[in-house]
């Protein structure tokens, strides 16, 4: 579905003539102390485009977030913004630039209703001195078209947030980043705590940022989330780039088999085999495994 | 008039009326009204007015409606400011002592070391302040729960106000200030009464008004209002969108503190001295006020309305036993059932609310 070029004026970036991405890592790393949390990594992030991250837990997508999001230094390597050499000293560095991430918890207070979450921390007001107060019919108006904006067309913006499903959560979120500037929007697993259905939600949000012609970085661990809507891939594995691929070089099956990494399936196959995998459920897991294999062989 | 209710032919083409989502009209009244968080306080108070004007007549006299208000403002003053600490999501067990803290203060100082009382009155106010900055600060810095820390300022507040008011004036209460310099003016301004249609009212009454319309105020229309809602919500959240949690916490405490001054002042000037063992157990009654008001224990949701509303319910109920010749022993028996039913009612309310 992402095949079907629309005239938006963000998808100017042909294959051939690359334009200079927003956010470039060249050899990255980080160690903390004798830690050696992430270790060369190479992406980048152009404007209309999603970078996707691939990787179980502890492959270092946390660090690798958290280094582009200013909480954390690089030690290792180059990140340039924009084609110019950066280290950030803290997340309003990042976000000055128009770097902006959206976390896991989202950071919504669930009472408060959608129209003051959106605004939270950048309040519009009018008047001054003791009578500055809050321009809510501003807020409440800008907070229902920027939410429809994204395709959330929301009965009434004064419901609590906590009210909303976890994906149009999790969209109210995005809608924020988008509105207060971002360019780079960073989504940290936006998906692991959906069902089938609101992860769609989100996916079909993340479309609707890339094309508005924002930069996004979505980290997950699921692949089928990833590659319908991914231009570029890289897949993390104990702190490494085990490879960085862009759409057309991959399918599917491969960035499954690449980021669950083929032989340990195979492995822990065996290893139920010989659990004594004579139980129903066993043989199923088993089945389920050599499914995802996909019928490639092990390396 | 005419029963033909069910028209959809004219209904439905007219439905988005000025331009508004057309959903939006699906929300009841009662469904909006139901939604406030002091919709549980406003039918308890109206159930105890009933109750009580019809089984002590006076209760409803001119004189009557302003004793219970005068009840209801002293509770309400304080209520103010432990409504909006408590939707930031903290507790101030110090209240009650805190009051007599600063009226002690005031009176105690200028007794001894100033000529006009008006320099104690100042001092009491920066005390005050500062007893909810120092709550407030051991609160941020150490991380402890506000319960324990404002705990241990109950303590130590109680043994500072009976020590103290011994080392210096050699008693258990302080000095008669009422021949000082500056008395009948504080006293006008914090312990007067003002008449309105030959009925006399206390001042403490529109003191009580006016703090909490500028709390309603400042709670609904002012960014600070929104970082209340958001610290006692989601603190991480909120700190992660830019707000300033430790400065919004600590305001808090220090609007409790505020509230404790006006009330001492109140306490100092109506009677001109204090006793330095009072105000212990008050605390929890500024606590039920603003529970019964509608503040959630956890924070982030409640109204200074509802609280008033519940400061106005423990008036109405003090003052209406001894309308009704009751023993006023059974006053906190009453306070009690009030207490549970309040909250039962604010449970159901929202759960039912959040259903919809």
């Amino acid at each position: 579905m992402s095949e079907t070029t629309s005239q938006s004026p963000h998808d100017d970036v042909a294959d051939g003539v690359e334009a200079t991405p927003l956010v470039r890592l060249e050899g990255a790393g980080k160690r903390y102390g004798n830690i050696i949390a992430l270790r060369d990594v190479t992406m980048d992030v152009h404007a209309g485009q999603v970078t996707c991250v691939l990787g179980d837990n502890g492959a270092g997508k946390s660090t690798l977030i958290k280094i582009i999001a200013g909480l954390h230094q690089h030690t290792d390597g180059v990140m340039r913004i924009n084609g110019e050499e950066t280290v950030f000293d803290s997340p309003r560095d990042a976000l000055e630039v128009g770097i902006a991430t959206v976390y896991q918890d989202l950071a919504v207070v669930p009472l408060m209703p959608v129209w003051r979450n959106f605004f939270l921390g950048s309040e519009l007001t009018v008047g001054w001195g003791p009578l500055k107060r809050l321009d809510v019919p501003a807020m409440k108006r800008i907070a229902k078209e920027e939410l429809f904006e994204m395709g959330i067309d929301l009965r009434d913006v004064d419901q609590p947030i906590g009210t909303l499903s976890g994906g149009e959560r999790q969209c109210v979120a995005i809608a924020r980043a988008v509105y207060f500037g971002a360019k780079v929007l960073i989504l940290d697993e936006p998906t692991a705590a959906l069902g089938v259905k609101q992860s769609g939600v989100v996916l079909r949000y993340i479309m609707q940022a890339k094309n508005r012609g924002l930069g996004v970085v979505f980290i997950t661990h699921n692949p089928h989330h990833a590659f319908p809507v991914g231009d570029r891939f890289m897949v993390l594995k104990r702190g490494r780039s085990i490879g960085y691929h862009v759409k057309d070089e991959i399918s599917i099956d491969d960035l499954t088999a690449q980021m669950a990494g083929g032989a340990e399936l195979q492995e822990l196959s065996h290893e139920l085999a010989q659990l004594g995998g004579h139980t129903a459920e066993l043989k199923q897991v088993e089945a389920d495994l050599e499914q995802t294999l996909g019928g490639r062989p092990a390396q | 008039m005419t029963t033909t209710s069910t028209a959809p032919a004219g209904a439905a083409p007219a439905a988005p009326d000025d331009g508004a989502d057309e959903r939006v009209s699906k929300r009841s009244l009662i469904g909006t009204l139901m939604a406030r968080p002091e919709v549980g306080a406003a039918v308890g108070a109206m159930v105890v007015f009933i109750f009580f004007a019809v089984v002590a007549p006076p209760f409803t006299t001119p004189g009557g409606i302003s004793t219970v208000l005068y009840g209801a403002s002293t509770i309400g003053i304080m209520v103010v400011g432990v409504s909006l600490l408590m939707i930031g999501g903290e507790f101030d067990l110090s209240t009650g002592v805190a009051v007599i803290s600063s009226a002690l203060m005031a009176s105690l100082f200028s007794w001894y070391f100033a000529t006009n009382i008006w320099v104690g009155v100042a001092l009491a106010l920066v005390v005050s302040l500062a007893i909810g900055a120092i709550n407030g600060l051991i609160f941020i810095k150490t991380k402890l729960p506000s319960f324990i820390v404002t705990l241990a300022m109950f303590l130590m507040l109680t043994g500072l106000n009976l020590a103290l008011t011994r080392l210096i004036g050699g008693s258990v209460s302080s000095p008669p200030i009422s021949t000082m310099d500056g008395f009948a003016s504080a006293q006008a301004i914090f312990a007067s009464s003002v008449t309105i249609f030959g009925v006399n009212f206390r001042i403490t009454i529109f003191y009580w008004i006016l703090l909490v319309a500028v709390a309603s105020f400042i709670l609904l229309r002012t960014r600070i209002g929104n970082w209340i809602f958001a610290v006692g919500g989601d603190q991480n959240a909120a700190r992660a969108v830019g707000v300033p949690v430790t400065a919004t916490k600590i305001g808090l405490f220090m609007g409790v503190g505020f509230c404790a001054w006006v009330l001492g002042m109140h306490q100092l000037f109506a009677f001109s001295t204090v006793q330095s063992g009072e105000g212990i157990g008050n605390e929890f009654l500024y606590i039920i006020g603003a529970v019964i008001g509608g503040c959630l224990l956890t924070g982030g949701y409640g109204s200074a309305i509802g609280g008033a509303l519940g400061a106005l319910i423990f008036g109405m109920a003090s003052r209406g036993i001894i309308y009704a010749e009751w023993n006023p022993d059974w006053f906190r028996f009453f306070l009690g059932v009030m207490l549970l039913l309040a909250t039962i009612v604010n449970l159901m309310v929202r759960r039912r609310v959040e259903k919809k």
